[in-house]
């Protein structure tokens, strides 16, 4: 089953869906959207660092998305500028800092554009092995630590007050996050890795009640939208990378459309 | 329940206080809370009493003196003013599992308990001010706790709304024994069952019943003769049934300015 190029692309794009659905639910209840992006967009500096030094590039990506995510609460803490001021500066300049770093490798072709908007057609077996690997990882941690993530997105006053902690909660986050980031990048590249966090995220929240429902939904809206995304770009030969954030967002205004405003509780009036 | 245990100390806290950053944001706080017993603070904005919370339900650790728990002490919170974002999906019935794991018929036993069994099945963004605090103190009563925290517990709540969620106050007190440690910004309405309150202005600046602090010096200087006036307290029998010892009827927010006409004649 992994023998063609687009089995392989349609196993890894799956398995990545399915770990970004719910983890993009806590990027858009906690308004991390911009934060994510930040995160994403430093990837770049990961990649040109982990070709300089000769490291595992997944690992590169992960530690520089880290840093960075610790960098932003260490400037926060010092609370001179704004968190958005802050998320802007972070943002530009890793992604230019790295491609400025990248125009100095001259050892390594690279592939400019695959980095930025990812070369899903490109997976091998052994990135189908990091992607379920870690994809596992990170749900399982994502599923132990539920309870606490969840109590201290509602209020971290509430969860801190009954013996919760909140700080670890986000740290865990933000963790999660860069793992996520680092197994993506190859698939949908750094400019296009948050929109597979939020918009199925976003599309799953008017089809659910309750917040492991709309975890579930966003999975596996997100891996229709990726299969949809994949079959597309080969019928009409598109870049497959955007082929799949553009069927997301499909399904997204799809969802605006169909009248779900009295499918839970009294009434949904806020949906409107 | 015998007598002793319905005393049990829950918190002590010995001339507590606590700097950052070399501010000091309370000091020489001495506090305890018991089973049974209603402790509320008052105080202006930024005078400690939310630093004060949190050095006794432990989310502080005090820089100064000495904050004693009762071991394993399990706390409820019911937080202030929680807007929960539209675009998280939450039912009554799963807010009431946030923090623990409950069955479906102690979720139904705590929404009953506070008169809120029929939203169940509601999202939390339906509700209306009133529901929802009683839906958050369902929430936090459900963990049977031994200290419930409330932290203005009737802000943006209508005065008859407000006038329900101290009679519930009472009665949770009353069927479970917790200790109730609750923060009020609103200095005119103190419910008289108390039976301490600390009037806070970044140290202790005056304490005793609400009768008392109502009359003390310290409380009328930092707030002034007309906010004294207008302390009522918020008794369960509001009908015109007036204590001796000056205690009066809670009033809507709005007569504060016209010397509660009706309700003065018992100040004293």
């Amino acid at each position: 089953m992994f023998g063609d190029y687009f089995s392989r692309a349609l196993i890894a794009g799956v398995g990545l869906a399915l770990v970004a659905g719910p983890l993009g639910c806590f990027v858009v209840w906690r308004r991390m959207a911009y934060f994510g992006d930040t995160m994403a967009h430093s990837a770049l500096l990961g990649v040109a660092l982990s070709i300089l030094l000769s490291i595992n590039m997944t690992l590169g990506v992960f530690a520089v998305a880290a840093l960075v995510a610790g960098a932003l609460i260490v400037l926060q803490r010092q609370a001179t500028l704004s968190t958005d001021a802050l998320l802007g500066i972070l943002s530009h300049s890793t992604l230019a800092v790295g491609l400025v770093l990248v125009g100095f490798i001259t050892t390594v072709r690279i592939d400019l554009m695959g980095f930025l908007f990812g070369d899903i057609l490109a997976v091998s077996v052994e990135d189908i092995a990091i992607i379920y690997g870690g994809g596992v990882a990170i749900l399982v941690i994502l599923i132990l630590a539920w309870r606490p993530l969840l109590a201290s997105t509602v209020s971290p006053e509430l969860a801190e007050a009954e013996g919760l902690r909140p700080e670890a909660s986000r740290l865990i986050l933000m963790i999660l996050m860069a793992s996520v980031i680092a197994i993506a990048m190859k698939l949908v590249g750094v400019l296009l890795i948050t929109s597979l966090l939020i918009i199925p995220a976003a599309t799953a929240r008017r089809l659910s009640a309750t917040p492991e429902m709309m975890a579930a939904v966003a999975a596996v809206l997100g891996a229709i939208a990726v299969v949809g995304g994949l079959f597309g770009s080969r019928t009409w030969d598109t870049a497959s990378g955007p082929s799949i954030v553009v069927m997301a967002l499909l399904i997204f205004l799809v969802s605006l459309a169909v009248p779900v405003t009295r499918l839970f509780g009294r009434g949904e009036t806020h949906g409107a | 329940m015998d007598a002793r245990a319905q005393r049990e100390t829950l918190i002590t806290l010995s001339n507590a206080g606590v700097t950052r950053g070399g501010r000091t944001l309370v000091s020489g706080v001495d506090l305890t809370i018991a089973r049974g017993e209603i402790v509320t603070l008052i105080g202006p904005n930024g005078s400690g009493k939310s630093t004060t919370a949190k050095l006794a339900t432990g989310v502080l650790k005090p820089s100064i003196g000495t904050v004693l728990r009762k071991p394993g002490l399990r706390i409820g919170y019911v937080p202030q003013k929680l807007t929960i974002d539209w675009t998280l999906p939450l039912t009554v019935d799963r807010l009431m599992t946030l923090t623990g794991r409950y069955s479906a018929s102690e979720i139904s036993a705590a929404l009953e308990a506070v008169g809120a069994a029929r939203l169940l099945k509601a999202a939390v963004q339906e509700l209306s001010g009133g529901e929802f605090q009683r839906v958050l103190f369902a929430r936090a009563m459900i963990r049977k706790p031994d200290l419930l925290v409330l932290d203005e517990p009737v802000q943006g709540v209508d005065f008859s709304g407000e006038v329900a969620l101290y009679d519930l106050v009472r009665q949770i007190r009353d069927t479970t024994q917790s200790g109730i440690l609750m923060i009020s910004h609103d200095l005119h309405v103190v419910m008289a069952e108390t039976d301490t309150v600390i009037c806070l202005n970044g140290h202790v600046c005056c304490r005793g019943t609400p009768s008392a602090v109502k009359r003390s010096p310290e409380y009328l200087k930092l707030f002034g003769e007309r906010a004294a006036g207008s302390l009522a307290i918020y008794q369960h029998h509001h009908d015109h049934e007036h204590h001796d010892d000056g205690c009066v009827v809670a009033e809507g927010h709005e007569h504060d300015d016209e010397g509660h006409d009706h309700a003065g004649h018992h100040h004293g």
